[in-house]
């Protein structure tokens, strides 16, 4: 068989907020849900080669050869129009890696590293290639002692889970709504698996994180607050519940019209849920 | 700026200095209408154009740069010439040191160097609970703060870990004071992992300690050990530094053709200059000075065979960038490609040249190279071998470009790497840098977790201005509060000013 590849839309080799410690990140291009509230949106489509991008560069970084774009790196001075430009939420400046190359990247910032993590777009949509990269860093002697962590929305199936748990430390998994109607209207897919994922990766000790977005009257009301509450209660009350806040950074379209939310919003939620029971809720170390 | 007696008068005159800050400013004039020392000519020139430079330390130098007293002396045996016993409890020990500080000059007129403290004081500590060490402990760091406000006055702790430096690392996170600046001495097999762990918990609390790499610095001194001070400078325990002298390495690289007339010819030249003004400013601290006719050489506080050389070096980012400019290429130094090779080579030769060099009345008989942190004057280069500020890399970047400089800069290199806020919420991350900086030959780790205009939220970097100044198009009432707030804080922080002072930095005002 050959070695799967991954498209890439970004790798970091210092990270401090994907997990614990100091982290080398893989931004995997692809997602399956479509967020207004996406602050990376330009991760979400794969690149069609339509070519719509090549004349938005001002630096002539992009063109297309026998029908593929080809992104020259030493040419592009980042402003990302083709971003602005694409009419897919994609981008033409990702970059298609082999296990190999990024087993290279590991063990030249060995040193540095607690771990690697896998986030997106929706990492679990190159779900091969994850499997691939985690096994062979868990049979690398050099390399075992590092953690794989998965940002997830968890969409993912029961099936596929297990197939990428047994070389996996820890999943952080976003729950986006808990009222499904809301949760439709805030990604266009139900909840439903990614509610089953969070139970069967606590189960399985894979959980370390349950995220959710706080959107003002979208999901910081009362009712969704005392749902996720009872939801990582049924889990483990000393569960860690992150909550993030919804900012404009990043954010195209409609949503940028919605409210932001606010430190105070944040903390009085944190309060609550606290009240509820839970021990491990954890609120944005830096306000903006 | 008026000269001679007119200087002087402006500065009695000057309302703004404290009385203490007029005599100092008195003394440095006075010492500036004294003739220079007599140099070559073509020292004399270099030094008019600025390519060496004798960082203003003065025109007839009576005190070495840094003076690293060995305070186990006083400590253990008294004083005669203070008229002081030994102490016998921890109470009088530190008494005993608060004296002692003040009879230990450096360039600055205050100490650059109080000492090893855990060391100095755990053997007055059997008797002494807990909260006493902790009440003592922070006495001594108002004291501190309040009497010699100076941030380049530097305590060192470790490599142990103990009660001592975990006291003083809980009080110096506490009162988060400017002064005195503190240096871990880290030792993975003396301290464990523990003792760096909390050092880091502090760092994410004030930016302190610096944590200094002790297996390399003790290799590169010697039994009688070493110390920490001032802008993180390693220099030998029980001496210290006569001088430092430094070379512009933008303006040497400005006077050379290629990078090979640069390592070749100008170079050299320039480090044998800089050697020359060296010698004669050495020459004048032992022969004339009359300083180490002190009572500190006769106690035994300091040891006059004990003083290094430092032979300075900065601007090294621009010197690199021209030399690259000069070759038609346009790499940037720090961006790890072929312009930090060439930053490398400069290192590597200039380290050659140092070692040529033999120094009278210099530890060891060689200088010992530094890559010098700047005076508050520069403009237009960047400190030592540093990255010029707003094109660091992230910080792994950062240290795996600089990393190979470290080993050729025994009296120290300091980087200071900037860490956005979000890493307060995972200090193991910065652990793990820490260690793996140490683990690629870094002397010495200091960062500064600020409230960066940066700050990267996950994949992207945002800049808080920009949101600064997206979030005032929609004023809110509640401005007057935050304007209240912000005043507060900055008049806070003006008024303070003029008491703590970096008289190192008003130096180069001059």
């Amino acid at each position: 068989m050959n070695s799967p590849l991954a498209t890439v839309s970004k790798i970091l080799t210092w990270s401090c907020v994907d997990g614990p410690g100091n982290r080398l990140v893989i931004f995997l291009q692809g997602c399956n849900f479509a967020c207004p509230s996406c602050h990376n949106p330009h991760t979400i489509g794969v690149c069609n080669h339509c070519g719509d991008c090549i004349p938005a560069c001002p630096t002539d970084a992009l063109s297309l050869v026998d029908g593929l774009i080809v992104f020259d790196a030493d040419a592009c001075n980042s402003c990302d129009a083709c971003l602005r430009a694409c009419p897919i939420s994609a981008s033409p400046m990702t970059h298609v890696y082999t296990v190999e190359d990024i087993l290279a990247l590991v063990r030249s910032n060995r040193i540095f590293l607690n771990g690697i993590t896998v986030s997106g777009g929706e990492a679990t949509l190159q779900l091969k290639f994850i499997i691939a990269l985690f096994s062979a860093i868990k049979q690398d002697p050099e390399l075992a002692g590092l953690t794989c962590f998965i940002d997830s929305n968890g969409h993912l199936g029961e099936l596929a889970w297990q197939r990428v748990l047994p070389v996996t430390d820890g999943v952080m998994l976003d729950i986006k709504a808990f009222d499904n109607g809301t949760h439709m209207a805030l990604t266009g897919r139900c909840n439903r698996r990614s509610l089953a994922s969070a139970r069967s990766l606590h189960a399985h000790g894979k959980l370390f994180e349950l995220r959710y977005l706080m959107i003002p009257s979208r999901t910081d009301t009362d009712l969704e607050l005392d749902q996720l509450a009872e939801f990582a209660s049924s889990l483990d009350r000393s569960l860690r519940v992150r909550l993030n806040a919804f900012q404009h950074h990043g954010v195209r379209g409609e949503a940028r019209e919605w409210e932001k939310m606010s430190r105070a919003g944040v903390e009085m939620a944190a309060e609550r849920l606290r009240a509820a029971g839970l021990a491990n809720v954890v609120t944005p170390s830096v306000w903006i | 700026m008026p000269d001679g007696l007119e200087r002087l008068r402006s500065i009695v005159e000057d309302a703004s200095l404290s009385v203490a800050q007029k005599a100092r400013q008195l003394a440095i004039a006075a010492d500036d209408l004294l003739a220079y020392l007599p140099l070559e000519a073509q020292t004399q020139r270099a030094l008019d154009e600025r390519v060496i430079c004798d960082m203003y330390e003065g025109h007839a130098p009576y005190t070495p740069r840094y003076v690293l007293a060995d305070f186990s002396v006083v400590l253990r045996r008294g004083s005669d010439h203070l008229e002081l016993l030994a102490p016998t409890s921890l109470a009088d020990a530190i008494h005993t040191l608060m004296i002692a500080y003040h009879h230990v000059p450096s360039v600055t007129g205050m100490p650059v160097y109080l000492g090893q403290l855990d060391e100095l004081l755990l053997p007055f500590c059997d008797d002494v609970g807990d909260e006493e060490l902790y009440a003592e402990i922070k006495r001594l760091w108002r004291y501190l703060d309040r009497t010699l406000p100076d941030a380049f006055m530097h305590a060192n702790v470790g490599p142990s870990d103990n009660r001592v430096a975990r006291t003083i690392l809980r009080v110096d996170a506490e009162l988060k004071q400017i002064a005195p600046n503190l240096t871990l001495l880290y030792d993975p097999e003396a301290s464990g992992e523990a003792l760096l762990a909390r050092a880091i918990e502090n760092i994410l609390e004030c930016s302190k300690p610096h944590v200094a790499n002790h297996p390399l610095h003790t290799a590169a001194f010697d039994a009688r050990g070493y110390g920490i001070v001032s802008c993180y400078n390693a220099l030998p325990l029980a001496g210290g530094a006569s001088t430092l002298v430094r070379v512009n390495l933008k303006k040497v690289a400005e006077r050379s053709r290629d990078a090979r007339e640069f390592l070749d010819t100008i170079l050299p030249n320039y480090v044998g200059l800089a050697f020359d003004l060296m010698q004669a400013r050495i020459d004048y601290l032992f022969d004339h000075s009359g300083f180490f006719q002190s009572f500190l050489v006769e106690e035994g506080w300091i040891d006059r065979t004990r003083f290094a050389a430092m032979f300075g070096v900065f601007g090294m980012a621009e010197a690199v960038n021209t030399l690259e400019r000069k070759a038609g290429r346009s790499a940037r130094y720090g961006s790890n490609g072929g312009a930090d090779d060439l930053g490398h080579a400069i290192s590597a030769r200039l380290a050659e040249l140092v070692a040529a060099q033999p120094l009278d009345n210099v530890w060891r008989g060689r200088a010992m190279l530094h890559s010098q942190a700047g005076l508050s004057t520069d403009s237009e280069t960047t400190p030592g071998v540093r990255i010029p500020y707003g094109s660091e890399p992230d910080p792994v970047t950062h240290i795996r470009a600089l990393a190979p400089h470290h080993k050729y800069y025994p009296s120290g290199i300091s980087e200071i790497l900037t860490l956005e806020e979000t890493v307060k919420g995972n200090p193991q991350a910065v652990l793990q840098l820490c260690k793996a900086a140490f683990a690629s030959g870094f002397r010495e780790f200091t960062a500064n977790v600020a409230n960066n205009d940066l700050v990267r939220v996950t994949g992207y970097m945002i800049r808080l201005s920009d949101v600064k100044r997206h979030n005032e198009l929609k004023v809110s009432r509640t401005n007057t509060t935050a304007l209240g707030a912000e005043a507060a804080r900055l008049t806070g922080i003006l008024a303070r000013k003029p008491r703590v002072v970096a008289h190192e930095l008003a130096a180069g005002d001059r």
